[in-house]
């Protein structure tokens, strides 16, 4: 039997291709934390006074807590499913490296949930008039600062997984980790927005992201296995 | 030496001492089932082979092996089927097993087809499991289980939800499991309806009220 077994990129492309199928079936589900950061965004501009300065000054703010609100939304859709219906325990013991297949559900749920943010934030953030000059640092960061929060709020989603109530335990539990990447990924923006040079808060984001990605596999693995202990 | 082994088991569960000392071995060919009362601890027990659940004492060992040595060795010769199905409401049948088995070996669409009519649902291949009936959900998952093509099984109920020919589908799977060499340990309140000779079976044996010992029922 073992001479059939299969490596574990195939299984973890295997993984992946299950996950966009079953969010392509519930698209539903899967756009709602983009919708969500849209309608926070736009929000913002109506309910002030459209002065261009003003909106400048509080476009970081906007775009910032609006992508940390919608992956702490989307979060919901990463483990819950597959540990209600005891998907979660077979692929525990389904002979691959526990901590890769997390990774690669978390790839793809940032994929689903964080790159479609990058995508629309260059459109928010002009909504929001920021120059057009400004869009590569925004982009930048939006993306580096995704990344990081999808692996932190993968963390924080295993540890709550048996929890019934989790949505508010596990914004205690998030929030505190991902103050890091708001503080420099607003700055990086506001940064780009003045005309400076955004390097710095982006090279922290960055740090932060690898950092992330390099710990959070092994935590998510010990913390998904206390929840389907 | 195709054998799996648990030797002097403990477990707590919060204040619960649920598993007391629980020793047990399966050899090739051979199915066990594994008898008590509801709340003695059979799940947990099954969990634990699994390697689901850490132990506080007590090793389980697979070919002479801690299970823990190589845990993914281990659980690319088993196969578990828990209270959970293990199947995805949205996905088709045929899409479950795919993914599922994919993850641990290659299988082709035919292979699939082959195992869902042996499991009496030939008909569930193209239909979202969510629109399945309770029974048929426990098939397409014994298929699952099938298709794994482990050595060892370890069954949780597996007769929940099914109907007269589904447990008598279920005994004839086991048999022949069994009879090609394979090991099962199967937690049920039901008897099995094996053949006589070809299954053993322990009791979960409350000790104080709280925790479990296993018995070995002679015949």
């Amino acid at each position: 039997m073992s001479a059939a077994r299969i490596g574990f990129l195939s299984a973890a492309a295997l993984l992946a291709a299950r996950d966009l199928r079953l969010a392509l079936r519930r698209a539903g589900d899967t756009l709602l934390p983009l919708g969500f950061f849209l309608v926070i965004t736009t929000l913002f501009p109506l309910s002030l006074d459209p002065s261009l300065s003003l909106l400048r000054d509080i476009a970081p703010a906007a775009l910032w807590v609006g992508a940390l609100l919608s992956s702490l939304l989307a979060l919901d859709l990463l483990f819950r499913d597959d540990g209600q219906d005891g998907t979660l325990e077979q692929l525990a013991l389904c002979a691959q490296p526990f901590a890769g297949l997390l990774l690669a559900k978390t790839v793809v749920h940032w994929c689903l949930t964080g790159l479609p943010l990058v995508l629309v934030a260059p459109l928010a953030a002009s909504a929001l008039g920021a120059p057009n000059a400004a869009m590569p640092g925004i982009l930048a960061g939006v993306l580096l600062g995704t990344i990081a929060l999808s692996l932190i709020g993968a963390v924080g989603a295993g540890l709550t997984l048996t929890l019934r109530r989790n949505g508010s335990l596990l914004a205690l539990l998030v929030l505190p980790l991902a103050v890091p990447v708001l503080i420099f990924g607003a700055r990086a923006t506001a940064l780009s927005i003045a005309g400076a040079s955004p390097a710095a808060p982006l090279y922290l984001l960055a740090a932060f992201a690898v950092f992330a990605a390099t710990l959070a596999p092994w935590a998510l693995a010990a913390a998904v296995r206390i929840g389907i202990e | 030496m195709n054998e799996i082994a648990a030797d002097g088991l403990h477990l707590w569960r919060g204040e619960a001492h649920v598993l007391q000392g629980v020793t047990l071995s399966v050899s090739a060919g051979e199915c066990l089932q594994v008898t008590g009362a509801n709340g003695s601890g059979k799940t947990t027990l099954l969990r634990a082979l699994c390697g689901l659940v850490p132990l506080e004492a007590g090793h389980v060992s697979w070919r002479g092996t801690d299970i823990r040595v190589d845990p993914e060795a281990f659980h690319g010769e088993l196969a578990y089927l828990g209270h959970d199905n293990g199947l995805k409401g949205d996905l088709t049948s045929a899409e479950n097993l795919h993914y599922a088995v994919g993850m641990r070996r290659r299988i082709g669409r035919h292979e699939i087809a082959t195992a869902l009519e042996r499991c009496g649902v030939p008909a569930a291949r193209g239909i979202p499991v969510r629109r399945l009936s309770a029974g048929q959900r426990r098939r397409v998952a014994l298929a699952r289980v099938l298709l794994t093509g482990a050595a060892l099984w370890l069954l949780d109920e597996p007769g929940s939800n099914l109907d007269a020919a589904g447990h008598a589908l279920l005994a004839e799977l086991i048999a022949a499991h069994a009879g090609a060499g394979g090991l099962a340990l199967v937690a049920t309140h039901q008897a099995l309806g094996l053949p006589a000779g070809a299954q053993r079976s322990v009791t979960l044996q409350a000790l104080t009220g709280q925790g479990t010992a296993a018995r070995e029922d002679r015949p």
